[in-house]
């Protein structure tokens, strides 16, 4: 069996004196897409940003691709084949559509051009010119998707790219997100909506108290609805 | 010829170009200024002295090398640059993450330093540089002396430079994406602390330009840049920081103004860009073209 | 707690004794600008605000103590009056105004006020411009009882207006009206939800500072006889800005301890001319670099930490 492409294994965080993480441990295989599930405050994006680097402290091992993250800048993280879609989408709003897009640098060959990030979102299109502080909700969290696809990154993390977003929105972005998936995306998202991560994921982990406590493959979700239930607080 | 209020045209037309030449110091000053305090979040008080180490660089190279004016005008700023990214480098860097007064008391200390130093050095009076385009044209309404014609020009052609290069370019999207929200862009791969300093470097750079353009215009003097620096910074409170052009048109602007009252009104031309600042903090505190924060 | 009172009667006690060790007129002066720096320090380390332009409440009350005693020819008394009310009454009008800006530009407005400041002393014969306001007469206080023209008596009557001053400023800050200040200083959205009025506390502290600071400005110019473009200028506010962190910010007896180190180390390096600035730009560097505490805060610290391990 082909090794992970990311391995995390005992991660611990802290945001100044504040303990987050208490040893997360998890694996993505290279095309899967994995969801990191639980409750407001159990260190899903503490997670996310752990891996990507851009947490305080941190201790444990994160392997992305054979090499070693956990004493890397974010800056080498990102060059390594990383990309990070975070949870407020960070548009920036003195930069326009499309000097939004094109920012991020490319730095690996592979990533998808501009041309075939607007087929994606034609929308975005339309919009090219605009400020990035006059979109909308569905417009930044598609452009903080659309963003990160040109670097050529093979691993994106994505949190909750769905929160706050009409239904219509919502599934919209699943599409999208499966359409990457058939490209050859790996993914790791975090999601508070637990029907949107199930019609995407591949694998759950569930996350509590700053460890995971369980991870549920796709195919055995319904046999373990109650259970996730109430790891949700549903 | 006519006279306006009173004014005979030559005084009218002499002070206008004298407060449009200050106008454009200060606009280049400032927009050193806001650039800076844009990446860094620091007011970087050691401006008036890099100023003045670019006026003190052209006049040394002449001087000392035989080295004339148009090229002081490129060596100077990199050589005051690459002096402002050591700085940068070896002291600023490591007080980001403290309150940004000690940001404002850090660069204080060195431009009391530098000024210090310079002041020590070659004493206080100044030393005149020479017109690099000497003579002038008669205008009929006013005498123009070339070289100040240049200056305005070179100035706003320098302004609108930078003002591109941020406004329009790649780099300066880099630029403007790492003021918002530096984490994310280094996120994305680039390298932000190296982007800081380079930002710190080119302001630097901007402030000695500046200088060596004043050279033929004042004498050159350790304490040149004192009083220079308070004057931008009154005219950065007043454009607000937040917009390059902003910083642009207050500077020429204010000059103008200041040109103005000298003619109507002399006593008030010191602190008439002071009183100006006082109007605007009552009437609109972001500044004429800032964001409210 | 004794070790402090200890440590306050002896100061007290070399207070008292001190004209016969030192030159009264060097100790007033110290004594002065030492009222000055905590006047300043009440806005920094309590309020957190930067004023970088204190020397225009310091100077104008000089210029005003001045005026009153010499072209008036009033008693020291209304001088002083004069100065401290003069001073607070500036302070109201460039407070106002700067208050509504936060942090750096908060300096920065205070800068350019006092910038406005020394160009109306220039120009506006009262002050005598680059003169000065010069041979301002020792007049005895309270109505013949004091003889002021001796130095050592006057140095009693400076140190009470200093003592005077440094139990104004304790008293503030230990008072309700101190504390919301230092919580107005820590989290200023939380105060003003809980119903403070943030802005009108600042400029109250505002206006002491700079009535203090008067107080200081006049005293001096008591003391020295003259009043100049010196302490009206940014050179001046730049001074107290050292004393105030060389001492400590956020110490009361900070800004005390910094004005005697840097008014004796101007004295010594007077003869070195330019260089004073060189050294006062280092220290400056040096602090913000390495000391930030100043050298009360740091020394305060390095005790405790001996007390814990030891």
């Amino acid at each position: 069996m082909a090794e992970a492409l990311l391995k995390v294994d005992d991660l611990q965080a802290w945001y100044g004196e504040s303990h987050i993480l208490h040893g997360v441990g998890f694996e993505i295989g290279r095309g899967e897409l994995v969801t990191l599930l639980g409750r407001n405050g159990a260190g899903k994006t503490t997670t996310l940003k752990s891996v990507m680097g851009i947490v305080g402290k941190r201790t444990g091992t994160v392997r992305f691709d054979g090499r070693d993250l956990i004493a890397r800048p974010s800056d080498e993280i990102a060059r390594l084949g990383i990309a990070y879609c975070p949870e407020e989408r960070g548009i920036f709003s003195s930069l326009n559509v499309e000097e939004n897009l094109l920012l991020p640098p490319i730095v690996k060959p592979g990533g998808m051009s501009l041309a075939e990030i607007y087929q994606l979102f034609p929308n975005l299109e339309e919009r090219k010119r605009s400020q990035g502080s006059k979109l909308s909700g569905g417009e930044q969290q598609m452009l903080a998707i659309g963003r990160i696809l040109r670097t050529g990154a093979d691993l994106l993390l994505l949190d909750e790219p769905t929160e706050g977003l009409a239904p219509v929105i919502v599934q919209r972005i699943g599409e999208i997100i499966r359409q990457l998936k058939s490209r050859g995306f790996t993914i790791l998202l975090v999601e508070q909506n637990f029907h949107f991560a199930a019609t995407v994921a591949d694998r759950h982990y569930v996350m509590e108290d700053g460890r995971v406590v369980d991870m549920i493959a796709s195919a055995d979700v319904q046999q373990n609805i109650g259970k996730l239930q109430t790891y949700l607080g549903v | 010829m006519f006279e306006l209020l009173g004014i005979p045209p030559q005084a009218l037309f002499g002070q206008l170009l004298l407060g449009l030449i200050n106008g454009a110091f200060y606009a280049m000053l400032s927009l050193g200024l806001a650039v800076i305090f844009g990446m860094l979040n620091v007011i970087n008080f050691t401006h008036g002295a890099q100023y003045m180490m670019g006026a003190f660089a052209a006049w040394l190279m002449l001087t000392q090398l035989d080295i004339p004016f148009w090229a002081a005008l490129v060596l100077a700023p990199l050589i005051v640059g690459l002096f402002g990214i050591v700085l940068e480098k070896v002291l600023l860097k490591r007080i980001y993450h403290l309150d940004h007064l000690y940001g404002f008391l850090l660069t204080f200390g060195l431009a009391l330093i530098i000024e210090g130093v310079f002041q020590w050095k070659w004493g206080s009076s100044g030393a005149p540089y020479p017109s690099p385009i000497p003579g002038g044209t008669n205008l009929g309404f006013m005498f123009l002396p070339t070289y100040r014609g240049f200056v305005v020009v070179a100035a706003l052609v320098i302004c609108l430079v930078t003002w591109y290069g941020i406004e329009r370019t790649k780099f300066g999207a880099y630029l403007r994406a790492a003021t918002e929200n530096p984490t994310l862009v280094r996120a994305f791969g680039i390298n932000v602390p190296r982007l800081i300093t380079l930002t710190y470097g080119l302001g630097v750079g901007l402030a000695a330009l500046a200088g060596v353009l004043a050279a033929p215009i004042q004498q050159v003097s350790a304490l040149m840049g004192v009083n220079l620096v308070l004057v931008v910074f009154a005219v950065v409170v007043i454009g607000g920081m937040g917009s390059i052009m902003g910083s642009i048109v207050t500077g020429f602007g204010l000059g103008l103004v200041e040109g103005l009252t000298k003619v109507f009104y002399p006593p008030a031309s010191n602190t008439v860009i002071f009183v100006v600042m006082a109007l605007v903090l009552l009437i609109k505190p972001a500044g004429l073209f800032g964001q409210t924060k | 707690m004794t070790a402090q009172r200890t440590l306050v009667l002896v100061l007290l006690a070399a207070a008292l004794a001190a004209p016969w060790f030192a030159y009264p007129v060097f100790l007033m002066t110290a004594l002065c600008f030492a009222l000055f720096a905590c006047a300043f320090n009440l806005l920094l380390g309590y309020v957190g605000l930067l004023s970088f332009g204190h020397a225009m409440f310091f100077g104008m009350a000089g210029y005003f103590y001045g005026h009153v005693v010499k072209a008036w020819d009033m008693p020291p008394e209304l001088g002083l009056l004069a100065g401290v009310a003069g001073a607070a009454a500036l302070g109201v009008v460039t407070g106002a105004l700067a208050i509504r800006r936060q942090g750096i530009y908060f300096a920065m407005i205070t800068l350019a006020f006092a910038q406005m400041i020394y160009f109306f002393c220039v120009q506006a014969p009262f002050t005598h411009g680059e003169d000065g306001l010069q041979g301002i007469p020792r007049k005895a206080l309270l109505g013949g009882l004091i003889p002021t023209k001796d130095d050592r008596v006057l140095y009693y009557v400076v140190l009470a207006i200093f003592l005077f001053g440094y139990a104004a400023i304790y008293r503030f800050i230990h008072s309700p009206f101190g504390q919301v200040l230092k919580a107005i200083r820590d989290n200023e959205q939380r105060a003003v939800s809980l119903g403070y009025e943030a802005d009108r506390y600042k400029l109250l502290a505002f206006v002491l500072s700079a009535a203090l600071a008067g107080l200081a400005g006049a005293t001096k110019a008591m003391v020295m006889q003259f009043a100049t473009l010196t302490d009206v200028s940014a050179a001046m506010s730049g001074e107290v800005v050292l004393m105030a962190l060389v001492g400590g910010l956020g110490t009361i007896i900070g800004p005390v301890v910094g004005a005697f180190i840097i008014i004796t180390m101007q004295n010594y390096l007077a003869a070195t001319g330019e260089f004073v600035l060189v050294i006062q730009g280092t220290i400056f560097v040096v602090i913000v670099m390495a000391f930030r505490k100043g050298l009360v805060g740091e020394l305060t610290d390095w005790w405790k930490s001996r007390r814990t391990t030891g």
